[in-house]
């Protein structure tokens, strides 16, 4: 579509870029972007509607602009009203503005509602060399379809309602190649906390990230959004996947997906979007899938994880002076001494979900490994599905019955823990293993601990009570019914 | 937006590196409808402790902040920039920044200048020395002065222009809208719609 596409060898994250200029920058001014899908919620865009109509602007594309309320959203008791009088009062400014100004909305209660990374892929509107944008920094999730996603603030989310455009200077392109076969166990989650751990958790600062290789390959869509998804806890802006057979069955038949001509059309497209031979990246990372282990984070930040196996590193052992001291100061919040195996730490909740890890694929791992088994005392257990659609499909499967009887809450959709804006929250001191991407301090909750890890992880420490891998657990003794 | 030249202000040290914003303002705040009214959000967990460099007097009225590297990683929440501006803050000084932050604070007129890490080092010692000392910020010449110390400040060149001249992105933007509509012209019809509803 655009005229000036260079001459050369170009990557994955180079084509969907040049074929979104609308104008292209000259003079270190940026170049001005079209945005295909631009999805909206209640936190960051209350003050983006203001805007609007401070300047009596309307949304200049209703049809490439759709919302969803999730991260204040209670998971119990959704026919209620919101307790919580701030939540509920940005939860109706939402409501109004979707109304006022004309946005598809889908609100608590509705099928459709659920975490906005969750909705867009399953309504197939996120599609390969598609450009997404949302108030949200997780909205990297989408370019596991070969899309260039990234998160944008408030202004910006005024910006293209008003536009449908952003002024942006290119990103970098990092290429990470994962190759060779995961362990049984090892999962998607504990590829792209390794990868953190290698490159720190601004190594990829001004960077998109290309995941390849067959270790990536050989990944689900649902294994690719979680990559994706962490991509900014590496400080990254995006990450992306080139899209493949995988991709085209997912967006395939999906509600809102091409149909007839448009598919064709698309595909043909498509197919012509992964990075061509001797294409030049910015920088290169490699990583041995052979090698990877279950992965979990000691610290107070994405980057400070180790092998599930290993054990809480000593900040001595590190050279950097600002890493010693951050990690001096996360052993400190987290209640861990050095030396200590990982293995050998106690949790207090297991949360399970996030827009991370709360897909059909997550939850079906979560409940193959506590099948049959009953949680530990003492632990708090909380399933909360990333989408009503996902609770609903999870429900078609029996896997609420299997939570509950593990002895999980099995809760509504939402971003729930991941953030405890709504009433999910750890209490002071609360040690938790999480399936979700930010163990900052207070992150779920004032004073609360977190470990990021896999479901697969989360569901054998929930059966524990410590920190551990399926392959930890006694074989099943069945439970009585 | 209101235009940017240079600033004077007492001086903090933010001596962490990493700083996220969950730390700058914690998501408990985000809910908050309105664009200003966020000063009590700023580092909130962290003003519990006394010791807080902004719970101390000489620097409770602190309009620009010297942190260390990775400063504003995390979340994408423009509230965090929102809160350092309702506090007062007009400059913000450290080693390196989290891309999505730098983007957001350059729309709502803080400045973000990126110094060397030995330069945060010899600005927190002269903060330490006197504390409440006054700092001038000039955009213009991207330059700090603190005491006897100039350090060298960079912003991006397009963002200090807007600085400078108090430009709103939107208006600019729609300059071009004519282009923007022959681009929607040449669009296929495989990209996504979110209407009709399916």
């Amino acid at each position: 579509m655009s005229t000036t596409i260079p001459d050369r060898p170009r990557t994955l994250a180079e084509k969907v870029w040049d074929d979104h200029l609308v104008v292209k920058g000259e003079d270190g001014q940026p170049d001005l972007i079209y945005i295909d899908l631009h999805l909206v919620h209640e936190v960051t865009s209350p003050q983006a509607f203001d805007g609007l109509r401070a300047e009596g602007r309307p949304v200049r594309r209703l049809d490439l602009t759709i919302a969803t309320e999730d991260h204040n959203t209670p998971t119990l008791e959704i026919d209620k009203p919101i307790a919580d009088l701030t939540s509920r009062t940005q939860i109706e400014t939402l409501r109004r503005n979707a109304d006022e100004f004309g946005v598809r909305l889908h609100s608590l209660g509705d099928k459709e509602q659920g975490i906005v990374h969750v909705v867009g892929p399953q309504l197939g509107l996120t599609m390969p060399g598609i450009t997404v944008v949302c108030g949200d920094s997780h909205t990297s999730t989408h370019g596991a379809f070969g899309a260039m996603a990234f998160g944008i603030g408030t202004s910006e989310v005024e910006h293209v309602l008003a536009t449908q455009t952003l002024p942006l200077k290119p990103f970098k392109t990092m290429a990470i190649t994962v190759e060779g076969e995961l362990k049984p166990g090892v999962t998607a989650k504990d590829i792209i906390l390794a990868i953190i751990a290698k490159i720190g958790a601004n190594g990829g600062q001004g960077y998109v990230l290309e995941f390849r290789g067959s270790a990536i390959r050989s990944l689900s869509m649902e294994g690719r959004m979680t990559m994706c998804n962490m991509s900014i806890e590496a400080g990254a802006r995006a990450g992306m996947i080139a899209p493949d057979e995988t991709t085209f069955a997912y967006v395939k038949d999906k509600p809102h997906a091409p149909q007839g001509q448009d598919w064709d059309d698309a595909v043909a497209y498509w197919r012509t979007l992964p990075s061509d031979e001797g294409a030049v990246y910015d920088a290169e990372v490699f990583l041995d899938a052979n090698e990877l282990e279950p992965f979990v984070t000691w610290g107070t930040n994405p980057g400070q994880g180790v092998s599930l196996s290993d054990v809480v590193p000593d900040p001595a052992s590190f050279a950097d002076a600002n890493e010693r001291a951050a990690a001096e100061r996360a052993l400190a919040y987290m209640d861990l001494a050095a030396g200590t195996p990982l293995k050998d730490v106690t949790v207090d909740a297991v949360f399970m979900g996030s827009c991370t890890n709360s897909r059909i694929e997550d939850l079906r791992a979560f409940a193959s490994v506590i099948e049959g088994r009953h949680k530990a005392d003492g632990v708090r257990v909380m399933v909360v599905p990333g989408s009503a659609r996902v609770r609903l499909e999870a429900e078609a499967e029996g896997l609420d019955k299997v939570f509950t009887a593990f002895g999980a809450e099995w809760r509504f959709a939402g971003c729930s823990m991941c953030l405890g804006m709504n009433p999910d929250q750890l209490a002071p001191g609360e040690r938790c293993a999480s399936t979700s991407n930010r163990n900052f301090e207070g992150r779920q909750g004032k004073g609360g601990r977190t470990h990021l890890v896999s479901p697969l992880v989360a569901a054998a420490t929930a059966v524990l009570g410590r920190l551990a891998s399926p392959s930890d657990l006694p074989a099943v003794e069945k439970v009585e019914a | 937006m209101e235009k940017f030249t240079t600033h004077t202000g007492i001086a903090a040290a933010l001596t962490r590196s990493a700083v996220d914003t969950d730390q700058i303002i914690p998501a408990v705040y985000l809910k908050r409808v309105t664009k200003t009214g966020f000063e009590d959000a700023l580092f909130a967990n962290w003003r519990q402790d006394p010791d807080f460099v902004l719970n101390q007097p000489a620097f409770a009225r602190a309009s620009i902040l010297v942190a260390g590297p990775d400063f504003g990683t995390g979340s994408s929440r423009e509230h965090a920039v929102w809160a350092l501006r309702d506090y007062g803050f007009q400059v913000v000084l450290s080693p390196k920044f989290a891309d999505i932050f730098r983007g957001n604070a350059g729309k709502q007129g803080l400045v973000t200048g990126v110094i060397s890490e030995a330069d945060v080092e010899a600005i927190w010692a002269q903060i330490e020395a006197q504390p409440g000392i006054e700092m001038t910020v000039d955009l213009l010449e991207r330059t700090a002065v603190i005491g006897e110390l100039r350090v060298s400040f960079e912003i991006d060149d397009y963002t200090r222009w807007r600085l400078l001249e108090g430009l709103d992105d939107i208006g600019l933007t729609l300059r071009n809208e004519d282009k923007i509509a022959q681009f929607e012209a040449r669009r296929e019809a495989w990209r996504p719609r979110t209407l009709p509803v399916r």
